[in-house]
């Protein structure tokens, strides 16, 4: 792993979701409680809708386009939908969010 | 001969390991301890009791002169170390120095001071000892105290003061209390507990200085937004730091504590340390259970026995009476964690459960925390829960009964809450009458008229039919809002009028919903009947918003956005026409002439949002709010300005409605139309309020459709006047606003309450005149144009990446 410090958790709203645009694509943060976060692809495996945008609860993400709903723990799709979306290490440092650089892509994390 | 023993500080932790060593062995050191406290060791945690009057100092105090005298302990009191010398193994106190064997550093911890503005006038203390539990016993009645600080301690202090008659405010930084121990359901019960006792807490609230009266005693305490809060005393409570000065001046390795190993032996070898003032392993403590391991660590490693200290899951409990609460594991951070919620209104119980794999990782408890220890065993020893996972959160009493209650919210409810608001009746008086024989809906409503007007009400009688009348009553099934409640929307609705629900934990905990913070079915819904119903008390939550309304735009279905500013009553201007035509060149986006008679600005990028409404704004307009559950858009015809045919100024009126109603949140889109004649060249009678002009005046039409149904507007009244015609639509858009569910557009929630109480409602000129009112209230919070504030650089930040892992990469 390398880690990757990519901001403050505040930068986040609670409930709410922040992009970080990766080597393999647009990484969505999650932050899902006060001092809780996920990372996950950002595209919907269904139409690509933004997931980022969509409504968070529990440790869950609603996509905003057709309300597929995702577990960000496993990234599998719940319900009778099928599909999965990518998830990435990351973890919180005190107030610091720290994604795994090797996993988005990022060969060295000078 | 004895070796000689030296003991600073005569704490929680250095009292317990003095009580092994002399246990296990009286005569191995001849020890002196000092106290920078002009007294010997008592229990500190029970200074709250003391505070609180349940005990008094003398009951707290665990060992008095006689104790140390009988074990030959030389006791120099109210006695700082100011030095200690490694090297000649001596230590100077204030009245001269000693020599030493071994020597144990046990100084605990200073209350952190935040250096605000004033934090060194009198009459501000942190909360430490026994002198700081006197200044504020010393308050009592009449007199008024601010505590800073909504941890264990504040709480704690501010709950003592309370109960002595003291007035308390809180001021918490963090959105709920106790935030590193509770989650915000918890936090939320916490606070209701204390507010209950008369404490006022202030959470999200920042401090800004410490006012001074003309004495240099504090006066007050100001807040950002400029609140004051006035104050004889303020107790600073924001957390600990270990007193490490001594060891660091000593020359032994201190990090943030003092550095011990796993025998509680420093950096050097004859030095050792416990307690709060040390750190082992990275992590330093603020709870008295681990120091108690520590202390019979450091006692055997004094006797030259083996023993390590290994740190354990702490738990944690709040020492204030009638706030039951208990935390302990983890509850955030994490991957691959499970919840389980149980919440009981009735008792106002909640707990929460946060497995990983198949181990209990955290527990969160409110109100019933009977199983914390059970709980606090089950992840002390991670053992498997797989087996008992479906009734691990009822405890170890569990013998496969009582599952959830639907029926708890209901049965939970006062006598005195409302139920039907139509006619206030209260829950009281439908049990009496189905105790006096009414056994079905229609008797209820024969006999108390409960649920015989809009009818909304309906599903709440019925449940305390059943509540009342048992297995005698079949509940017919209503749609509940979602898998997270058996509530339907009406009963949430209701519930939170009839208990002044004023926030989401409110609802979640008191209607019982099973999951932590709702779904995206819920929330949503939810989070507009706070708002209706509460405009000034309940904060909109964007994040329980779709995405349109949260970013104040429309998603397309390639992810980008389109962009629509407000033509009052579709009427523009060149410079509007030209601020518009230079947006859709500088962002390249697709102009659309829409239904509504506006402009839409398609394709723009979400990181171009801010700069193109800043744009818009700069022209003089607004949003257009194309996106949201609220008012779109007012339909006009040009009226009798221009047309030969107009009876009335359509266009006026279409404009005047449109700056009234702008900015409102309603429980689905509203669309209003204006027709200068009944030619209706404004297709005003399929809007949701549609107006016709006519000779005599103003023909009002409410509930049509032109969407996937379409239906013509039904006919609320004809009024002479243009001002009467604002009161009604205003009146009519308030009362769909505090009825109807969330996502039933007018036609529907009519349909269901019916024309004819909608009239008799709007009818009466008070209520008429109330509802209006109550409109104009929530538009001085809501109509504000999103756009503006988004445009500003610290709010449009948040719609760019967070950060850009790619840069790098391509360089
Ligand atoms: C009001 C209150 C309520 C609490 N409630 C709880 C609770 O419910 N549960 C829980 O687990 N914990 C609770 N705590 C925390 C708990 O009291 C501490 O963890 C514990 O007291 C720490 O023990 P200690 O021996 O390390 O330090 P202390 O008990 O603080 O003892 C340190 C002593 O060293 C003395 N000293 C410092 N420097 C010098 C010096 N240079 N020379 C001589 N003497 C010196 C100090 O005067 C002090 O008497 C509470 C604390 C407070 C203040
Ligand atoms: S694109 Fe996500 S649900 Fe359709």
């Amino acid at each position: 792993m390398s880690w990757i410090d990519i901001g403050h958790i505040d930068d986040i709203p609670l409930r709410g979701a922040r992009l970080v645009k990766t080597p393999v694509g647009c990484v969505a943060i999650f932050r899902t409680a006060e001092a809780e976060v996920f990372a996950a692809s950002n595209a919907c495996p269904h139409k690509a809708g933004p997931l980022s945008e969509g409504i968070v609860h529990g440790q869950k993400v609603t996509c905003p386009l057709h309300n597929w709903v995702f577990d960000l723990n496993t990234g599998e799709a719940q319900g009778a939908d099928e599909g999965r979306i990518a998830t990435y290490p990351v973890r919180l440092d005190g107030d610091r969010i720290l994604l795994d650089g090797h996993a988005v892509g990022k060969r060295s994390a000078a | 001969m004895a070796k000689k023993l030296i003991v600073i500080g005569a704490g929680m932790a250095s009292g317990r390991m003095l009580e092994h060593l002399i246990d296990a062995n009286p005569d191995a050191y001849d020890i002196t301890l000092f106290n920078a406290e002009p007294r010997g060791n008592y229990n500190r945690l029970m200074l709250s009791p003391v505070l609180s009057g349940e005990k008094t100092y003398e009951e707290i105090v665990t060992h008095d002169a006689a104790w140390y005298e009988e074990r030959g302990v030389t006791c120099r009191f109210g006695e700082k170390v100011v030095a200690i010398d490694t090297e000649k193994k001596v230590v100077t106190g204030e009245k001269g120095a000693l020599p030493y064997d071994k020597l144990v550093i046990a100084t605990g911890s200073n209350p952190f001071i935040i250096p605000l503005p004033g934090h060194d006038l009198q009459g501000v203390i942190p909360y430490r000892d026994l002198e700081d539990t006197e200044a504020m016993m010393a308050l009592g009645a009449g007199k008024r105290a601010v505590v800073i600080g909504g941890g264990l301690l504040g709480l704690e202090a501010a709950a003592g003061m309370a109960a002595r008659g003291t007035e308390v405010d809180v001021v918490h930084i963090m959105g709920h209390l106790m935030e590193r121990q509770l989650d915000e359901a918890a936090g939320y019960l916490l606070r209701r507990s204390l507010t209950e006792k008369g404490i006022r807490v202030h959470c999200k609230a920042n401090s800004k200085q410490i006012l001074s009266d003309a004495n240099g005693h504090v006066r007050a305490l100001q807040l950002d937004d400029g609140t004051e809060l006035p104050c004889d005393l303020l107790v600073m409570a924001v957390g600990i730091r270990p007193s490490t000065a001594l060891g660091k001046e000593a020359g032994l390795e201190v990090n943030r504590g003092i550095v011990v190993d796993d025998h509680m032996v420093t950096s050097n070898p004859d030095v050792l340390a416990l307690g709060e003032c040390v750190e082992h392993a990275g992590a330093i403590f603020g709870l008295v259970a681990p120091l108690y391991d520590q202390a019979k660590v450091l006692a055997k490693t004094l006797l030259g026995e083996e023993a390590r200290f290994v740190q354990k899951e702490v738990a944690t409990k709040l020492k204030v009476t009638g706030c039951d609460l208990f935390s302990a594991g983890d509850f955030a951070e994490g991957e691959g964690r499970e919840d389980i919620v149980f919440r009981d209104p009735a008792r106002g119980v909640y707990k929460r459960l946060i497995l990983e794999g198949n181990r209990l990782i955290g527990a969160v408890m409110y109100g019933d925390t009977a199983d914390g220890a059970w709980f606090h065993g089950l992840i002390k020893d991670a053992t498997e829960v797989e087996e008992m996972r479906e009734t691990l959160i009822f405890g170890p009493a569990y013998q496969g009964g009582a599952a959830a209650d639907p029926m708890a919210a209901v049965a939970a409810l006062p006598r005195d809450a409302e139920i039907c608001g139509c006619n206030g009746v209260c829950k009281g008086q439908i049990e009496d009458a189905i105790n006096a024989g009414a056994g079905d809906l229609g008797a209820v409503r024969a006999t108390t008229k409960a649920s015989a007007s809009c009818g909304t009400c309906t599903g709440l009688v019925e449940q305390i039919l059943g509540a009342t009348l048992g297995d005698d009553f079949v509940i017919p099934a209503a749609q509940s809002v979602c898998g997270c409640t058996d509530l339907s929307h009406e009963d949430v609705r209701r519930l939170i009028k009839s208990q002044e629900l004023k926030s989401q934990e409110a609802v979640w905990q008191e209607l019982g919903w099973t999951t932590r913070n709702g779904c995206h079915v819920c929330r949503p819904a939810v989070n507009f009947y706070l708002l209706a119903d509460w405009p000034l008390d309940y904060v909109d939550d964007p994040q329980s918003r779709f995405v349109n309304e949260r970013n104040h735009a429309n998603i397309q279905k390639d992810g980008t956005y389109s962009v629509m500013p407000r033509m009052w009553g579709g009427m523009t201007t060149p410079q509007e026409l030209m601020a518009i035509a230079q947006a859709a060149e500088k962002y390249a986006a697709t102009e659309k002439v829409t239904g509504g008679q506006r402009i839409d600005l398609l394709g723009v990028k979400k990181e171009d949002l801010p700069a193109i409404w800043h744009d818009l704004n700069e022209a003089g307009m607004v949003s257009g709010h194309a996106y949201t559950k609220g008012l779109r858009t007012v339909k006009t015809c040009v009226g009798s300005e221009w047309c030969r045919f107009g009876t009335q100024d359509s266009t006026g009126l279409g404009i005047a409605l449109e700056r009234r109603l702008w900015g409102s949140w309603t429980p689905h889109k509203v669309k209003l139309g204006v027709s200068g004649c009944p030619r209706n060249c404004a297709e005003a009678t399929c809007k949701d309020v549609g107006i016709v002009c006519v000779d005599s005046g103003f023909q009002i039409g409410v509930a049509g459709a032109a969407g996937m149904d379409v239906k013509e507007t039904e006919r609320l009244v004809d009024v002479p006047t243009e001002q009467e015609a604002i009161e009604w639509t205003v009146a009519f858009v308030q009362l769909y606003r505090e009825h109807a569910k969330y996502l039933d557009r007018p036609y529907k929630w009519v349909a269901k309450v019916g024309l004819d109480w909608v009239k008799e409602t709007l009818a009466d000129a008070a209520e008429r005149q109330a509802l209006v009112e109550r409109f104009d209230l929530s538009q001085s919070v809501y109509q504000k144009d999103p756009w503006a504030e988004r445009a500003k650089p610290e709010v449009a930040r948040r719609f760019h990446p967070l950060a850009d892992l790619t840069l790098e990469a391509a360089e």
